[in-house]
C-alpha cells in the first residue's frame, strides 16, 4: 500500500520533459501564424483564402500547447521507460552518414553504412562483418531496384566499377 | 448491372494472369510485413508506392490491397508465436494465442486465426461489394459542406475518440495539419510555411512522412528500449488441425468478429484495432468457457481474428466510395490511388468501374491465397521470426530510405525523413499516437478544400455549414466523439478507452 501512495506522489510532480512539449507547440503556431498573416495581407479581399485553414490550425495548437502545459504540470503524462540514447545515437550518425554520403559515394556505400551502424546500434559491434555485408546488401538492392526497375538510386564509384554506363 | 454482374466482370479483371501474379506478390509481402515485428501494411504501402509508379495502376492496386489483407492474416502468427503483436491489429490475439502456444496448442491457435481470417475476409469483401454501390448513391448527394464534416468526423474519430489521451491524440492530428499546410496552396497559388525553400513547395510527401514516422521512429524506439525483453518464439508443436471441439468453439466467434469487425471498419469509427479489442470482450462474455479466459481460450484468438479482417474489408467501404481514409494503411493507399491521377470516390464507380470492381474481386482470390499461404506454409514464416533483431532493423532501414531516395534521390528528402523520424521517435516516447498525423497529412488538403468551396458558395457565412441535415448530424457525431471519451476519462473510466489506443495499422 505504502509503495502504491509514494508512486503516486511521485506521478503528481510536473513532468519537466513533456513541459518542454508545450512551449515547442506554441511556437509552431506562432510560426504558423505569423506565415499566414504574411499570406493574408497579399490577398485581403476576401475573407475566406489561403490563410483561414492555417489561422484555425495555429489557434488549435496554442490551445494543445496550454492543455499541454496544464497536464505536463500536473504530471498526467504516461509513465515511461527509461530509454537508452547510446544506440539512438548510432542509428541517428547511420542516417545522417547515409545522407552526406549519398551523393559523393553512391547508393551501395552510404547504404551499406547505414546498414552497419544500424545493427552497431542493436548490439552488432563486428563492424568489420556488417559492413561488407550491407554494402553488398545495398548492392544487390541497388542492382535490382535501380537497373532492373528503374528507380534513380545515385550511382559511385563501386556502381561505376560493374556497370560503366551509369 | 447490379452488383453480381459488376462483380462478376470485376472478376474477369482479377483472373487475369498478370493481376493474379500482383494479388500473389501483394498478399506474400502483406504475410512477410505481418509476421515481422516493427513493420506493418502501412509500411509497406508507403515503401511500394515509388516502386510502383511506372507500374499498372490497376495491378499495384490490387497488390496494395493483397498487402493490407495479408498483413491481418501475417500479424496473428507473431501475436501467438513471439507473444509481441506483428502489428498494432494483433495485440489481442496476443492475449489468448500466446497462452495456447506456450500449453502447447500453437497448431490450432494458427488455424482458428488463418480460417477465422479466411471466412471474415470472404464475408466482409461481399459486404464491401454489396454495400459500397448504396453509398455511393447516397454520396451522390453530398455537396462540399457534407463531404467536410464527414472529414471532420473522420479526423475526431482517428484522433480523439479512442486511445489513452485526447490531448495526444489531437496534439498529433495538428500536427499532421499543420504539416498538410507546407506547400503551395491549391487554390491561390501561393506559397505557405516553405521559408523560401524550393523543395517545400510541393509539401510533404506522405510517403516520406508515413516512412519516417513508422520505419524509423519505430526502429530508434526499439533500439532505446535495450533488450530488456527477452524474446522467445514457441515452436510449433502438434498438428496445425484443429479438433472438432475447436471448430465447434471457433465459428460462432467467427461471425460474431465479422459482424462487429466490418461496421467499425465501414463506418469512420477507427481501425481493426477498436474491432478486435471489442470481439474479444464480446467474446469473453459470451463464452461457455469464461475461465479459461487468459490461460488460452481458442475464442479469444478467433473472435478478434475475424474481427480485424473484417474492418480491414470495412476500411474499404469509405475509402473507395467516399474518398476517406480511416487508417492509417487506407491513407496511404490513397496516397497510392492519387498518384495515378485517380480520385477514389462516387465517381470512381462510374468512371473506372473495371478498375474498382477488378480491386474488390481480387480480394476475393487474395483471401484464397492467403488461406493457403498461412496453413501449409505456416512453417516459412515462422522462420521470418528468428532474423535477429540487429540484421532485421538494418535491413527495415535500408528499404525505408531506399523507397525514400527511389523518389527523390536528394539530400534534403532524407533530411527530412530523418527529422520526422526523430518525431516518430519522440512522439512514441512521450506516448503519442501515430496514425492521426499521417491521416492529418493526407486529409488536411481535402478538408481544406472542401471547406473553402463550402464557405465560397455560402459567400463566408460559417453557419451555412450546419444547415444541412446531413453535415448537422455528421458534426453532432463528431462532437459526441470528442466530448464522451473525455467525461468518460475525467471520471476515472479510461482504462476502457486505452485499450482502444488505435495504433499504426
Amino acid at each position: 500500500m505504502s509503495e502504491d501512495v509514494s508512486r503516486n506522489a511521485e506521478r503528481r510532480r510536473p513532468d519537466r520533459a513533456a513541459l518542454v512539449i508545450a512551449p515547442a507547440l506554441l511556437l509552431l503556431a506562432a510560426v504558423i501564424w505569423w506565415d499566414a498573416s504574411r499570406l493574408s495581407a497579399m490577398s485581403n479581399y476576401a475573407r475566406i483564402g489561403p490563410a483561414t485553414v492555417p489561422h484555425v490550425v495555429a489557434l488549435g495548437l496554442a490551445l494543445l500547447a496550454v492543455w499541454t502545459a496544464f497536464e505536463a504540470w500536473r504530471g498526467d503524462f504516461p509513465e515511461r521507460e527509461p530509454i537508452e540514447t547510446v544506440p539512438v545515437v548510432w542509428i541517428v550518425a547511420g542516417l545522417a552518414g547515409q545522407m552526406l554520403l549519398l551523393r559523393p559515394a553512391g547508393f551501395s556505400i552510404a547504404t551499406g553504412l547505414l546498414f552497419a551502424l544500424t545493427a552497431y546500434g542493436f548490439g552488432r559491434r563486428k563492424l568489420w562483418i556488417s559492413l561488407p555485408v550491407g554494402i553488398v546488401l545495398s548492392f544487390l538492392v541497388w542492382i535490382v531496384f535501380g537497373r532492373l526497375l528503374q528507380l534513380s538510386l545515385p550511382a559511385g564509384p563501386l556502381e561505376h566499377l560493374f556497370f560503366r554506363g551509369s | 448491372m447490379g452488383t453480381f454482374e459488376f462483380l462478376l466482370q470485376g472478376l474477369v479483371v482479377a483472373a487475369q494472369p498478370i493481376n493474379l501474379f500482383y494479388a500473389l506478390i501483394g498478399v506474400t509481402l502483406g504475410t512477410a510485413v505481418g509476421v515481422l515485428p516493427g513493420i506493418g501494411p502501412a509500411l509497406t504501402v508507403a515503401l511500394l508506392l515509388p516502386v510502383t509508379y511506372k507500374l499498372d495502376p490497376a495491378g499495384s492496386l490490387i497488390m496494395f490491397a493483397g498487402i493490407y489483407y495479408g498483413g491481418m492474416y501475417g500479424g496473428s502468427t507473431t501475436s501467438i508465436l513471439l507473444n509481441t503483436p506483428g502489428e498494432s491489429a494483433s495485440v489481442v490475439t496476443a492475449l489468448e494465442g500466446n497462452k495456447m502456444a506456450r500449453a502447447g496448442r500453437g497448431g490450432p491457435a494458427l488455424a482458428t486465426a488463418a480460417i477465422g481470417s479466411f471466412v471474415a475476409g470472404l464475408i466482409a469483401t461481399l459486404g464491401l461489394a454489396f454495400i459500397a454501390p448504396f453509398v455511393v448513391k447516397f454520396a451522390l448527394s453530398f455537396g462540399p459542406r457534407e463531404y467536410f464534416a464527414l472529414m471532420v468526423l473522420a479526423f475526431v474519430t482517428v484522433s480523439a475518440a479512442f486511445g489513452d489521451s485526447t490531448l495526444r491524440g489531437l496534439t498529433a492530428l495538428f500536427v499532421g495539419l499543420a504539416l498538410a499546410v507546407i506547400g503551395i496552396d491549391q487554390q491561390t497559388g501561393q506559397a505557405r510555411l516553405s521559408f523560401g525553400i524550393p523543395d517545400l513547395l510541393d509539401g510533404i510527401e506522405v510517403t516520406t512522412l508515413a516512412v519516417a514516422m513508422f520505419a524509423i521512429g519505430e526502429t530508434l524506439f526499439v533500439a532505446s528500449q535495450g533488450s530488456r525483453v527477452p524474446e522467445k518464439v514457441e515452436a510449433v508443436k502438434g498438428s496445425v488441425w484443429m479438433s472438432a471441439a475447436d471448430w465447434a468453439r471457433s465459428w460462432k466467434p467467427w461471425l460474431r468478429g465479422t459482424a462487429i469487425g466490418f461496421p467499425i471498419g465501414a463506418m469512420p469509427a477507427g481501425g481493426a484495432d477498436i474491432a478486435s479489442f471489442l470481439s474479444y470482450s464480446a467474446e469473453k462474455q459470451f463464452s461457455k468457457h469464461a475461465d479459461e479466459f487468459g490461460k488460452g481460450a481458442i475464442e479469444g484468438v478467433a473472435g478478434p481474428e475475424a474481427a480485424n479482417n473484417a474492418s480491414a474489408a470495412g476500411t474499404l467501404v469509405p475509402l473507395l466510395s467516399l474518398g476517406l481514409p480511416t487508417t492509417a494503411t487506407a491513407a496511404i493507399m490513397l496516397a497510392g490511388f492519387q498518384q495515378y491521377g485517380l480520385q477514389p470516390g462516387p465517381l470512381l464507380f462510374a468512371t473506372n468501374p473495371q478498375l474498382v470492381w477488378g480491386l474488390i474481386a481480387s480480394l476475393l482470390i487474395a483471401n484464397f491465397m492467403l488461406l493457403v499461404l498461412n496453413l501449409p506454409l505456416i512453417g516459412l514464416w515462422v522462420k521470418l521470426l528468428t532474423i535477429p533483431k540487429p540484421w532485421l532493423y538494418a535491413g527495415i532501414l535500408l528499404f525505408a530510405t531506399l523507397g525514400t531516395i527511389g523518389a527523390n534521390p536528394s539530400v534534403f528528402e532524407l533530411g527530412i525523413l530523418l527529422a520526422f523520424g526523430l518525431l516518430g521517435f519522440a512522439m512514441r516516447v512521450f506516448g503519442y499516437p501515430i496514425a492521426p498525423v499521417v491521416v492529418g497529412l493526407i486529409l488536411g488538403p481535402m478538408a481544406e478544400q472542401q471547406l473553402r468551396r463550402a464557405l465560397a458558395i455560402s459567400q463566408g457565412d460559417v453557419t451555412a455549414l450546419f444547415m444541412s441535415p446531413i453535415a448537422a448530424v455528421l458534426f453532432v457525431l463528431a462532437a459526441v466523439a470528442v466530448v464522451v471519451p473525455l467525461v468518460l476519462r475525467a471520471r476515472g473510466r479510461g482504462e476502457v478507452l486505452s485499450q482502444f489506443a488505435a495504433n499504426e495499422d
